[in-house]
């Protein structure tokens, strides 16, 4: 049989069709199977730090309001602070549209047929999308609680979002993308009275149970409950990592100036 | 689902490390993968079969090691294994616990052809 491609093989004689051949060596490699985009990743970090910018990543499943945070965030924090939005999703241009419609500079990239969005895509993003000026960039990844969490994509801090609509188990449920979180949001509490099987005592008990200790908000972008903390939380985020900037650089106590 | 994605790159590393060796081809690839990696280990292996096509690692088997889940508890000290919704200590309950061993995405080694 061919022994170059493997275009013999079918499923029922696989397990056949690999025995080890006599005379290979094993090489040691031990490297992260994702190193690739981890490298990259800690490229657009670098890049992001260079201009002072807090890159946090919104992943959730489709729908849980992640621009609709992102457009009540803007009314709350633009005249503060200077936004960015890189929006991903598989198609269309709604979302950075809606951005846009707020006064805020949005970049977005159309993945096609793939699920997430991985740092080497954001990194085209960036070549487009001049950083200089901002504060805080948001990389909203396409809806999807699964394959986000594995890409790295240099960002400093990850919010995901979990909206009453969808049940209190989905940190069960989704475990890896719940541990990757530095903050919890439970989105659409304004629904909260109509979904009474939503409970958020359990859904802060299953996100405990992955051993997690991030702080956990209740919010609504629509009548506006619980964005204040949710804008402290940035702007403590913000101020830690302009410090931390700040002392990498050797510069005391107020960290990097912007646009360079 | 990203499996073929993490397969893409795993061969991209596969094939310059068989360039390195200057390897005339590649026979087995061994990774280890946790249940906390989020990769579903079925469907790497189908999307393998896809992936490993075209590159010299293409009629290579994919040898699969499963990490165990286990964590360490900070406050008991206990040293347990765990579920991936269920990660508190096991003995005491507490949730302040530290992943041992079970997020792994690891290429351990490659079997090169000479």
């Amino acid at each position: 049989m061919c022994d170059s491609c493997g275009c013999t093989v079918s499923p029922g004689n696989r397990k056949h069709a690999y025995t080890p051949v006599a005379g290979t060596t094993a090489v040691t490699v031990l490297k992260n199977l994702l190193a690739e985009n981890d490298h990259a990743a800690a490229h657009n970090r670098a890049h992001f730090d260079r201009h002072g910018v807090l890159a946090v990543n919104l992943m959730s499943a489709p729908g849980s309001g992640k621009t609709a945070l992102l457009e009540a965030t803007i009314d709350a924090l633009g005249q503060a602070f200077r936004i960015g939005v890189i929006e991903g999703d598989l198609e269309t241009e709604n979302d950075a549209a809606r951005i846009r419609a707020k006064g805020v500079p949005a970049w977005q990239i159309t993945t096609g047929t793939s699920c997430h969005l991985d740092a080497h895509m954001v990194h085209a993003a960036l070549h487009a999308f001049p950083l200089a000026g901002l504060d805080i960039l948001f990389i909203e990844n396409v809806g999807n609680l699964v394959c986000p969490a594995s890409f790295d994509l240099g960002q400093h801090r990850n919010v995901v979002l979990l909206s009453v609509p969808e049940g209190d188990d989905k940190p069960a449920k989704y475990p890896v993308m719940f541990r990757a979180a530095h903050l919890v949001l439970l989105t659409k509490s304004d629904l909260l009275p109509v979904l009474e099987d939503f409970d958020p005592v359990r859904a802060e008990a299953h996100l405990r149970d992955l051993a997690s200790s991030v702080p956990l908000m209740t919010l609504s972008a629509r009548t506006g409950e619980g964005l204040a903390a949710w804008c402290d939380w940035l702007r403590r985020e913000l101020a830690t990592h302009r410090a931390r900037l700040g002392m990498a650089h050797g510069v005391a106590g107020c960290g990097v100036a912007l646009g360079e | 689902m990203h499996e073929l994605a993490v397969c893409q790159a795993l061969l991209r590393q596969v094939e310059a490390v068989a360039a390195e060796k200057q390897a005339r081809g590649v026979e087995a690839v061994r990774v280890r993968i946790g249940p906390l990696a989020g990769v579903e280990v079925a469907l790497l292996e189908e999307a393998y079969l896809v992936a490993r096509e075209g590159t010299c690692a293409a009629g290579s088997r994919l040898i699969v090691e499963h990490a165990p889940l286990e964590v360490s508890c900070t406050a008991c000290g206990a040293r347990s294994a765990a579920e991936p919704a269920r990660l508190r200590c096991p003995r005491c309950g507490s949730p302040d616990t530290r992943l041992l061993s079970g997020d792994e995405l690891l290429l351990v080694s490659v079997n090169l052809v000479f």
